[in-house]
C-alpha cells in the first residue's frame, strides 16, 4: 500500500502540486549544503603534505563524479518505469536528468584535468577512469541528440528509454573494457564507506557535506526540470487540440 | 527469412553502393594514414592494427543507414512488419545482410591492406580472426541503431552520434587481439572477451532492434 | 467472421481522430471506408493491420490472416516484376505468382525492372502482390492513385475474384470502384470529440 501512493506522483498535477511546496525547501538546502561545504573545504582544510592545496579541488571533483553517474542510473530507473508502467513523468524525469548529468560529467573531466596537471603533470591521460568518464559524456550526448531529433513526445520517450537499457549495458562493459585496455594512474577510490581511513576525517566530513550538497543540487535541478517539461509538454499538447479544432 | 536474405543480397549486389562504397572507404582511410603520420615502416607497422580495426569500424558505420532508411520509404518496411516474418527475424536478417555485403568483405580485404601498412607476419592471421569475430558485432549493434533513426529525416549523422559509444568494447578487445597477434603476445583474454561481445550482442540486441523498430513504424 | 473491429479508437501524432468505431466483415464481403481527408482512415487501417497501437477497443480476426496495402507499394526498383511478386510469394508462404501476374495484366512485364516502370503500372504491382499472399482479409488504402479506368476495373475484378473465393476486403478510397455489391461506412459519425482544453490532470493528449 505505502509503495502505491508513490505511483500518485506520477500524475502530473500531482507532481507539479507537490513540488511546489517541497522545491523551495530542497533549492535552499542545496544553497547552504553547497556553501557550507565548499567554503569548509576549501578554507578550513589544512593543506594535504604531499599534494598541498590542489588536493582542495576534490571538493568539486569528487561529487560532480558521483553525480554524473548517479544521474545515469536514476535515467536508467526512471526509463524502466516508463517501459513498465508508461508514467509521462517517469520519461520526462529521465529527459531532464540528462543534461544536468552530461554537465555534471562535464565538471568532473575538467577538474580532473586541472587537478592531474600538477599531479600527473600532463592535463589528460588514457586513464581508466578517465577514459571512462569521457566515454559517458558520449553516452549523454547520443541520449540527449535522440530525445531532440524526434518530434512525436511517446515515440521519443520508448526510444530513448530502450537507448538507455542498452547503453547501460555497453557503458558497463566499456568500462571493463577499458579497465583492460590500460591500468591507469589514477587513485583508488578516495571514498567508500569501509574505507575510509583513505582520507582523513579533517577532509573527509567537509566532502560529505559538498557531496550532500551535490545531490541536492542536482534533485533540485531535475525537479526544475521536470516541471519545465511537463508544462513543455502541455503546451504541445494545447496546441495540438487547437489544431484538432480548426 | 532466407527470402528477405536472398532479396537483400541481390539487391546490395544490383544497386551496387554496398560492397564498393564499404571496401573503397577502408582502402582511402588506409592509404591516408600514412600521408598523416609520415611514411616510416616501424611506426606504420606498430599502428598497423590498430587503423585497420578503425577504418573497418568507420567503413561499416558508412552503410548503416541504408540498412532500413530504403525499406522504409518505399514502404517495404510496413509490409514485412505485417507479414508472417517475426520482427527479430527481420532485423536480424538484416544484419546479417549487412555483414555479408560490408563486414565479410571488410575482412577479405584487410590483409591486402595490411601490407600496405607493414604489418608484421605473424599478425595477419590474427588480423583477420579478429575482424571476423568483431566485425558481426558492429553490424548487429549498427542495425540497432540503423532501427532507432529509421524514420528520421537527417538520421546520418545522429547515427553515427549513437553507435559510436556503443562500438568502445568491441573495437578495444578487437584492436588488442589484432595488436597482441601482431607483437606475438599471449591474446587468450581479448580474443575471449571479443568472441563473447559478439555473440551477446547477436543473442540480444536483435529484441531491443526490434522493439525500437515497431516504435518506429506505429 | 473474417474480422470483427470493436469500439475501437485510434490516434495520429498523439490526438485521437476516431472513437467508437465497429465494423464486421464476413466472408465474401467488401467494405468501403469514406470520409474527408484527416479523417483517420489511414490510422484505422494502421491500427487493424496491427502497426500501431489503438488507443481503445479491438479488432479480431484469425491469425496471420491479414494483409495490408498502403500508400507506399514496397517494390524494390532493381528488382524485375516477377522477382518482386516471387519475394513476397516466399515471405508468405506461397509459390504461384501466375494468377497475380495474370489478373493485372503484368506478363508483358515481368522480365523488366520494377524500376523503368510507369506509376499505374507500379501500382498495379503493388496490388498484386495482395493476390500472391494468400491472406484472408484485404485491407487496403487507396489502392486506386495512379490507375487509369481500364486498371480500376482490373482491380475490381481482383477484389471480386477474392470475394468469391471466399475472401474479405476493407477499402480506404474516395472514387467509385464499380463494386457494387460492397457496404459503404462513412466515418464521418465516428470522428473523434475534441479534447478539453482545461484538463491538467491525467495524461497530456
Amino acid at each position: 500500500m505505502k509503495l502505491n501512493a508513490l505511483w500518485e506522483y506520477a500524475n502530473p498535477k500531482k507532481f507539479i502540486d507537490t513540488t511546489d511546496r517541497v522545491l523551495p525547501w530542497v533549492a535552499w538546502a542545496a544553497a547552504v549544503t553547497l556553501v557550507v561545504g565548499l567554503v569548509w573545504g576549501f578554507f578550513f582544510t589544512p593543506d594535504d603534505y604531499k599534494q598541498g592545496s590542489t588536493v582542495k579541488i576534490i571538493y568539486l571533483h569528487v561529487p560532480a563524479a558521483l553525480m554524473a553517474i548517479n544521474a545515469w542510473l536514476m535515467m536508467l530507473v526512471t526509463s524502466l518505469v516508463w517501459i513498465v508502467r508508461r508514467h509521462h513523468v517517469s520519461a520526462l524525469a529521465a529527459r531532464a536528468a540528462a543534461p544536468v548529468g552530461m554537465v555534471m560529467t562535464l565538471i568532473a573531466l575538467a577538474t580532473g584535468a586541472l587537478w592531474g596537471q600538477p599531479m600527473w603533470g600532463t592535463w589528460w591521460a588514457w586513464d581508466p577512469r578517465l577514459t571512462s568518464f569521457l566515454i559517458l559524456f558520449l553516452f549523454y550526448l547520443g541520449y540527449i541528440a535522440l530525445w531532440e531529433a524526434i518530434e512525436n513526445d511517446d515515440t521519443a520517450a520508448d526510444l530513448t528509454s530502450i537507448l538507455c537499457l542498452v547503453g547501460s549495458v555497453f557503458a558497463l562493459l566499456s568500462r571493463y573494457a577499458v579497465n583492460f585496455w590500460n591500468q591507469g594512474l589514477h587513485q583508488g577510490a578516495s571514498l567508500s564507506l569501509d574505507k575510509q581511513e583513505n582520507v582523513h576525517d579533517v577532509f573527509w566530513y567537509p566532502l560529505l557535506v559538498a557531496m550532500a550538497g551535490f545531490v541536492l543540487l542536482f534533485v533540485a535541478l531535475v525537479l526544475v526540470r521536470t516541471r519545465t517539461e511537463i508544462r513543455a509538454r502541455r503546451m504541445r499538447a494545447l496546441e495540438a487540440r487547437e489544431r484538432m479544432r480548426a | 527469412m532466407i527470402a528477405l536474405l536472398t532479396r537483400d543480397m541481390r539487391l546490395a549486389v544490383r544497386a551496387g553502393g554496398g560492397f564498393g562504397l564499404g571496401l573503397a572507404f577502408f582502402l582511402i582511410v588506409v592509404v591516408l594514414v600514412p600521408f598523416g603520420v609520415g611514411p616510416q615502416s616501424a611506426l606504420l607497422s606498430k599502428i598497423a592494427p590498430g587503423i585497420l580495426w578503425l577504418g573497418a569500424l568507420l567503413a561499416c558505420l558508412l552503410s548503416l543507414d541504408r540498412i532500413f532508411a530504403l525499406d522504409h520509404e518505399d514502404g517495404s518496411l510496413d509490409l514485412l512488419a505485417t507479414s508472417p516474418l517475426p520482427m527479430e527475424g527481420i532485423v536480424s536478417v538484416k544484419a546479417l545482410a549487412h555483414w555479408l555485403t560490408t563486414g565479410l568483405p571488410l575482412v577479405l580485404a584487410a590483409p591486402v591492406l595490411g601490407v600496405l601498412l607493414s604489418l608484421p607476419v605473424q599478425g595477419f592471421g590474427w588480423l583477420v580472426v579478429s575482424l571476423a569475430l568483431g566485425t558481426p558485432a558492429l553490424s548487429v549493434i549498427g542495425t540497432f541503431g540503423a532501427a532507432l533513426t529509421v524514420g528520421l529525416k537527417r538520421g546520418g549523422l545522429l547515427l553515427s552520434l549513437l553507435v559510436l559509444p556503443l562500438y568502445v568494447p568491441t573495437l578495444i578487445f578487437g584492436a588488442e587481439v589484432a595488436r597482441r597477434g601482431a607483437e606475438g603476445m599471449a591474446l587468450g583474454t581479448p580474443l575471449a572477451l571479443l568472441a563473447g561481445i559478439t555473440c551477446g550482442t547477436i543473442a540480444l540486441l536483435p529484441f531491443a532492434s526490434a522493439a525500437v523498430l515497431r516504435v518506429n513504424l506505429r | 467472421m473474417l474480422l470483427r473491429v470493436t469500439d475501437m479508437a485510434v490516434a495520429r501524432g498523439g490526438v485521437p481522430v476516431l472513437e467508437g468505431v465497429g465494423l464486421a466483415l464476413a466472408p465474401g464481403e467488401a467494405l468501403i471506408l469514406r470520409g474527408p481527408n484527416g479523417i483517420g482512415k489511414t490510422t484505422l487501417l494502421r491500427g487493424i493491420a496491427g502497426l500501431q497501437p489503438a488507443l481503445s477497443g479491438r479488432a479480431e480476426a484469425a491469425p496471420e490472416s491479414l494483409v495490408y496495402a498502403g500508400h507506399a507499394d514496397g517494390i524494390k526498383s532493381a528488382l524485375s516484376v516477377a522477382e518482386n511478386l516471387e519475394f513476397w510469394a516466399r515471405v508468405f508462404g506461397t509459390t504461384d505468382i501466375s494468377r497475380a501476374i495474370a489478373a493485372f495484366a503484368l506478363g508483358p512485364l515481368a522480365t523488366r525492372p520494377a524500376g523503368a516502370l510507369s506509376a499505374g503500372q507500379k501500382r498495379r504491382l503493388g496490388l498484386a502482390r495482395l493476390l500472391v499472399t494468400g491472406r484472408a482479409v484485404w485491407l487496403l488504402d487507396e489502392p486506386t492513385v495512379s490507375l487509369d479506368t481500364e486498371a480500376v476495373a482490373m482491380f475490381a475484378g481482383a477484389v471480386r475474384g477474392h470475394l468469391a473465393a471466399g475472401g474479405a476486403a476493407l477499402i480506404a478510397t474516395h472514387i467509385e470502384l464499380g463494386l457494387t455489391e460492397a457496404r459503404i461506412l462513412d466515418l464521418a459519425p465516428y470522428r473523434a470529440a475534441p479534447l478539453g482544453m482545461d484538463d491538467f490532470d491525467g495524461v497530456f493528449l
